[in-house]
């Protein structure tokens, strides 16, 4: 490999966002996830929206990065190709005694430098939203939110840095930095070492670790805290709108909101994760789930449910930087001091995927402040084609898909209608997708009511087709994920009997 | 060569396909399709290599492959012809088909008379709700018996499996013989919910135990499976504190019921009971929609495959005389409800004419089991019509009763018709 100028640390939504937004200049970068697939972590378990800003606390970093990113999604959505609607959100409130803190949320989004946003009495409220609690009294209006595609974002953001030349290398696992004269020059990861001359760590939940291998902010933490979410049947509810109850000390609190893949989804709690690796959906936390749910829609019933997951969010610790605030869980964007040469990210929690392309450009200007001479590439293309759904397509679309590639007539998830095409094409993307969740993220294949019982064998038989391995090494995401075993009719050979 | 209309097209090539087909030409339609989604016909009785099969059709107890061939040699011999590797994408109310395949593109067809008999899937993780981790390694009982005989790859190691229903006991004793561990069954019913031979042949005589009134609390690994937490549940299914259990396994196999797969049916608007899960259907398996009818499990689950060939062989009958007169006649129908110990009874309604040139077969499922004799009774206007004994009442096991042609008369007079299961 050539020389490295960066290397990236982590695949989210930042980490992919910061790649693309670099890929513009002339650098060579190299993106590294431990994962199989880019965005498999907080960046593919989160509410799935565009925040307008009005959360934050005036004067954090949070909050200026929220309102910056908020304004860059229409441009990217129309250069990356993914799907993002910019709806505008809703904070309802139930009952009179919740209606003071609607304006405290209004001063606070004037503040912020949020758009647009004003109050609109219950009736309107009701008219807009016809299942919601009759006891509505009012609700604040924000119309720069809006619901997103995360998968697709970072997905879209990695493959367009891929197509501007970024290497992106997964199952890596990021294991120490070597630092000279003050100064990172290489990263050492489990497919060896990589000399560099500038390393962002974008690790999100293990942001403090690698921090602390390069010796910066030994007293950063990352506190994962767990938000448990479900996700409803189109067939039994759909949401029109992004409704959130009124904030309480404990967070934005139980959303139910629609989606751009067109499911609702409800949640999340927060609740302290017992480790990094705790994505555990609890009896508990569906209780929680539901109680929350229904106070804003009382006729909601668990039997809606089609699918459940958890996220993780990388909570930090860090003060803001403004001294004029006071906060204990703000964002971490710097350029250390020491060593020279590291973009420190950490902390990056909600609303850390509305602020990611905000963060992006603020690395870039960093690296700048750092002095480093970025030069523009000539022949940069920020345009990232779609690739087709056949679903969304109408139905001359669909014939003439299906007389060009004849893959796209076959039919392989036929709860959300996604085709062999469809598949093939993702498995030879600039991003391979080489796992059944990493398809499953790009084509929505397997999130129906069978809940991908009859797509699985077809799409790991694809997969191993497509990729020539045997079928045994097909994975749900990496590594000790398998689907299969062993053929029937085949021994196990005991070593103890040879 | 595919024509672009046809008298009959079926939906689905299982054993209600089949059997639709073979009766709508038998019945005198010229044209008749079946398309199928799989690349052979037969559905899911080609995965289904145990025996058990067609005991009351053929009286011989076959693999589900050789019941199907049964029907498949039939069908080809009658020229119904049959489009494979293709997806119905749409149905309209007026019948024309969409459709899609790999090798037969996209294909717009115009039918005289639909049976829709796509048959059911199985309940997912999702519909029942258990907590936990969501690593690889939580499969359905199909799933895994696809991947098993059809395609020949174990996916596991040691395996529990939830649910008491066929294809999980079945996949039970499937697994053992192919070497696996099977920890158990947990089932949260107090009772059985499969059948009693099947407990006998696949669980007992592989000595795998069956734990009634216990369910998964949570599932336990990241990559793959690693255990299943168990607990005991009360009467009201709640879990009783204190009975929890780490089993550890690789595999959670789910058979926890099946539902009928009708989105194509609402795409038609054909209208579906909350029940059932399938489609509203008069004694003739058609629905609220002229012309379309409906056959076999996409109408309701049943026990035994030949009742699905019976329902597909009436539903091709009538679909094959509507395609041929082209209009329907003047139809009296009188709803049949379930009585307070009746879950669901199919048909819905019937035509009170229906009864002028034969009995007409009435299925049931009952709430709540009775293990001593019963009686199944139907009622018009409170009067008792007909009743019928049985031995015992299970969910588990669907009832059949027949209305006579002697109460043609008395039907002509009621409102509704009421069936109930009551101790004798």
């Amino acid at each position: 490999m050539e020389k490295i100028d960066v290397v990236i640390i982590g695949g989210g939504v930042v980490g992919c966002m910061t790649a693309r937004f670099l890929s513009r200049y002339k650098l060579n970068i190299l993106l590294i996830d431990k994962e199989a697939d880019v965005g498999s972590s907080t960046s593919a378990a989160n509410s799935a929206i565009v925040h307008a800003g009005y959360d934050p606390l005036p004067g954090t970093l949070k909050a200026e990065m929220n309102v910056k990113g908020n304004q860059m999604w229409d441009v990217l959505s129309g250069e990356l190709g993914f799907e993002y609607d910019r709806s505008g959100d809703y904070v309802v409130a139930v009952g009179k005694e919740e209606l003071p803190i609607l304006d405290e949320l209004l001063e606070q989004g004037r503040r912020n430098g949020v758009p647009g946003m004003h109050i609109i009495p219950a009736d309107e409220m009701r008219a807009r939203e016809p299942e919601i609690n009759p006891a509505v009294s009012g609700a604040l209006w924000a119309p720069t939110g809006g619901i997103c595609d995360p998968f697709m974002a970072t997905i879209a953001a990695a493959e367009n840095a891929v197509e501007n030349g970024v290497t992106v290398m997964l199952n890596t696992r990021f294991l120490d930095f070597r630092i000279e004269n003050g100064r990172v020059t290489g990263v050492q990861t489990s497919r060896g070492f990589f000399a560099c001359r500038w390393v962002v760590n974008s690790a999100g939940l293990y942001s403090d670790e690698v921090m602390h291998l390069a010796g910066v902010r030994p007293e950063f933490q990352i506190t994962p805290r767990r938000g448990e979410y479900v996700v409803l049947d189109r067939a039994s509810i759909q949401v029109n709108n992004v409704l959130f109850p009124v904030p309480t000390a404990k967070g934005k609190g139980i959303l139910v909101t629609a989606t751009t893949h067109g499911n609702t989804i409800v949640g999340p709690n927060s609740v302290c994760a017992a480790h990094k690796k705790d994505e555990e959906v609890t009896q508990e936390g569906l209780a929680e789930i539901w109680e929350g749910a229904r106070k804003l829609f009382p006729h909601l019933q668990p039997s809606s449910t089609i699918a459940m997951f958890a996220g993780l969010r990388a909570t930090g610790n860090a003060p803001s930087p403004n001294p004029q605030v006071s906060y204990g869980h703000d964002f971490v964007i710097e350029a250390a001091e020491k060593p020279r040469g590291f973009i420190n990210l950490g902390g990056i929690e909600s609303p850390g995927f509305t602020a990611a392309p905000a963060i992006a450009q603020r690395v870039v200007e960093l690296m700048q402040d750092q002095g480093e001479k970025l030069e523009e590439k000539t022949g940069w293309n920020p345009i990232r084609a779609p690739r087709p759904h056949f679903r969304k397509l109408p139905l001359d679309e669909q014939k003439k898909l299906i007389h060009t590639d004849p893959r796209y007539g076959r039919v392989v998830c036929r709860c959300e209608m996604v085709t062999e095409g469809e598949i093939v094409a993702e498995i030879h993307a600039p991003i391979p997708a080489l796992t059944y969740d990493a398809i499953k993220r790009r084509t929505w294949l397997g999130t129906g009511r069978c809940l991908g019982s009859f797509d699985m064998p077809r799409v790991v038989e694809i997969l191993a087709r497509e990729t020539g391995l045997p079928p045994e090494q097909i994975t749900k995401r990496g590594p000790g994920s398998e689907f299969l075993y062993r053929r029937t009719k085949e021994l196990e050979v005991l070593h103890d009997q040879e | 060569m595919i024509k672009s209309k046809y008298d009959v097209v079926i939906i689905g090539a299982g054993p209600g396909g089949l059997a639709a087909a073979i009766a709508a030409k038998q019945q005198g339609a010229q044209d008749v399709l079946i398309i199928e989604r799989d690349l052979e016909l037969g559905g899911i009785l080609q995965q289904c290599i145990h025996n058990g099969f067609g005991l009351e059709t053929f009286k011989e107890d076959l693999p589900g492959p050789s019941y199907a061939q049964h029907f498949i040699n039939d069908a080809l011999a009658l020229n119904v012809e049959t489009l494979l590797d293709t997806m119905v994408l749409d149905i309209t109310p007026q019948r024309r088909i969409y459709a899609s395949g790999a090798r037969s593109g996209f294909l717009e067809i115009d039918a005289r008379a639909i049976v829709l008999a796509m048959g059911c899937r199985e309940r997912t993780r999702a519909q029942i709700r258990i907590p936990g981790m969501r690593p690889s390694g939580v499969f359905t009982a199909g799933t895994a018996q696809r991947w098993v005989n059809v395609e020949g790859y174990m996916p596991g190691k040691r395996y529990v499996v939830l649910g008491s229903g066929d294809i999980g006991m079945i996949m039970a004793r499937r697994l053992t013989l192919e070497g696996a561990q099977v920890e158990g069954v947990l089932e949260v019913m107090p009772f059985l919910t499969g059948l009693t031979r099947n407990y006998v042949q696949c669980l007992m005589d592989f000595d795998i135990p069956l734990h009634l009134s216990h369910t998964v609390k949570r599932v336990i690994g990241r990559g793959r499976v690693e255990s299943i937490e168990s607990v005991q549940v009360d009467e009201k299914w709640n879990p009783i504190a204190g009975s929890e259990k780490i089993i550890p396994c690789d595999t959670l196999l789910l058979s926890v019921g099946l539902i009928p797969e009708n989105e194509l049916s609402k795409k038609a608007g054909v209208l579906i009971d909350p029940i059932t899960g399938g489609p509203f259907v008069d004694d003739r398996f058609e629905t609220n929609v002229p012309g379309i009818f409906a056959a076999g499990n996409v109408v309701h689950v049943y026990d035994l495959v030949d009742w699905v060939s019976e329902a597909g062989r009436q539903a091709g009958d009538s679909a094959a005389r509507f395609a041929l007169i082209e209009r329907r006649k003047e139809t009296r129908h009188v709803p049949v409800k379930p009585g307070p110990n009746v879950r669901y009874i199919v048909p819905q309604t019937i035509d009170r004419e229906s009864l002028a040139t034969g009995n007409v077969r009435m299925q049931l499922r009952v709430r709540q089991p009775i293990e001593s004799p019963v009686w199944v009774e139907i009622r018009g206007n409170d009067n008792l019509i007909t009743r019928k004994g049985e031995l015992y009442a299970r969910p588990g096991e669907i009832i059949t009763l027949e209305i006579p042609m002697k109460a043609y008369d008395e039907v002509q007079l009621v409102d509704e018709l009421v069936i109930d299961v009551v101790k004798r």
